[in-house]
């Protein structure tokens, strides 16, 4: 499982592992925001952990596809099948190694991107805890429609089309949390929910993933 | 060495719903090797994964341990930015072995341990394909031909590779369409397995 997750960390930071992808994207789209609503640093200070948590999501999309996909590529997918480790802890590790690379990234450089934003203060704890706790439950469920569209050539729209309403939840709780937070009001709510949702996810999806990935290499 | 088998009893496999194989049977007991025969499109990777726990058996029994089997596709699985030697220690952790030495001294792939996996030639792919089953220290090896793209010379590396394995009381069961020179692998044709007759009665089947 170990050497499993060094490997994936390892192919992210080699050429073309597209590591920094998803956070030069997020970074971008963050910046683009002000261009287009203009410069009302009331409006947008008010729309910040909006802003933030879609960027976020967006972000981890744009990686979603290359879990799965490169190693059903090149048959790797179909040898780790036969292997000693359990599909479904290959699915977890894969989606972990995803969250390390893309998650992880987007939480640090989310109080860079709030200044920006002009993220009123009180808003930066809740706006890194709701990352922190909302994006490995985007890089499982992630994992889970990467699993569904694996064996698909140009899987990745259908795959977004398909993740994106699984991630309603994790949204609304996030910015909710991340809202209430920079306006200063109880967070605890939201993020309860928010990690209550991050959990069932880490619980239930692997084997969901695993039992998908089986039907996909038949 | 314990003693295993590998038996497979009156198997019908299909793909894409339609039945390609049916009534197949064979027996491949410790230190045997049988070769499966038959012209493109028989169903002989079909038969394969099938064998090797990737796909459901439409009926019919595979007596195999699956947790001493290793099966090796067209394709290699390797990492085109990692090494050589990267590419077989992950396989040798995931595993849980450590005899990546062996594996690259056996295959000739010493010279080539540094190089990262996309520069090198399609044969040399191969045999570092082939490393990969030495590394995984399993009885079992199921191969789906394994000597495309080796010239002569990597052919007969790999025979002795398999009549070691052999010799070890391994089984191999194999698809190739050249003679390997393994002097007592029995032959199995294909063809008069053959299905006969058009789709499943399943209507799932069909879109699947």
């Amino acid at each position: 499982m170990i050497a499993l997750l060094v490997r994936d960390l390892r192919l992210a930071v080699r050429a073309g592992g597209g590591f920094g992808l998803g956070l030069a994207f997020f970074l971008i789209v963050v910046v683009l925001v002000p261009f287009g609503v203009g410069p009302d640093t009331a409006l947008l200070s008010r729309i910040a952990p909006g802003v933030l948590w879609i960027a976020a999501l967006l972000a981890c999309l744009l990686s979603l596809d290359r879990i799965f996909a490169l190693d059903f590529e090149d048959g790797s997918l179909d040898l780790l099948a036969t292997s000693p480790l359990p599909l479904e802890g290959v699915a977890a590790v894969k989606a972990l190694a995803h969250w390390v690379t893309t998650g992880l990234p987007l939480v640090l450089a989310a109080p860079v991107l709030g200044l920006l934003m002009n993220l009123p203060l009180a808003g930066y704890t809740a706006l890194m805890i709701s990352l922190m706790l909302g994006t490995p439950a985007l890089s499982v469920i992630g994992a889970f429609g990467a699993a569904l569209t694996v064996g698909l050539k140009r899987g990745g729209l259908l795959m977004s089309l398909l993740v994106l309403p699984m991630y309603v939840p994790t949204l609304i709780f996030g910015a909710e949390m991340a809202r209430r937070g920079a306006e200063g009001l109880d967070y605890s709510a939201p993020m309860f929910m928010l990690a209550g949702i991050s959990a069932g996810a880490l619980a239930l999806l692997p084997f969901a993933s695993a039992a998908v990935l089986r039907v996909n290499l038949r | 060495m314990t003693c295993m088998e590998l038996r497979v009893e009156n198997l019908t496999v299909s793909r894409g719903g339609l039945p390609l194989l049916q009534g197949v049977r064979f027996c491949v007991a410790s230190g045997q090797a049988l070769i499966l025969r038959g012209p493109n499109g028989i169903g002989k990777t079909t038969l394969l994964r099938t064998v090797a726990g990737l796909q459901p058996a439409v009926s019919g029994d595979v007596s195999v341990d699956l947790d001493e089997v290793c099966y090796a596709a067209h394709l290699d699985g390797l990492k085109t930015t990692l090494s050589v030697e990267e590419n077989l220690r992950f396989w040798a952790d995931v595993f849980g072995t450590d005899d990546v030495e062996t594996a690259l001294e056996r295959l000739n792939l010493n010279e080539l341990r540094t190089r990262h996996a996309g520069t090198l030639s399609s044969g040399q792919k191969r045999r570092l394909g082939l490393a990969r089953l030495l590394v995984t220290g399993r009885m079992i090896w199921i191969l789906d031909e394994p000597t495309v793209s080796l010239d002569a010379a990597s052919v007969a590396l790999f025979a002795d590779v398999v009549r070691a394995h052999l010799a070890r009381g391994g089984i191999a069961l194999l698809t190739t369409h050249i003679e390997l020179g393994l002097e007592d692998a029995q032959v199995l044709e294909l063809n008069p397995f053959e299905a006969k007759g058009g789709a499943n009665d399943s209507a799932d089947e069909a879109f699947l």
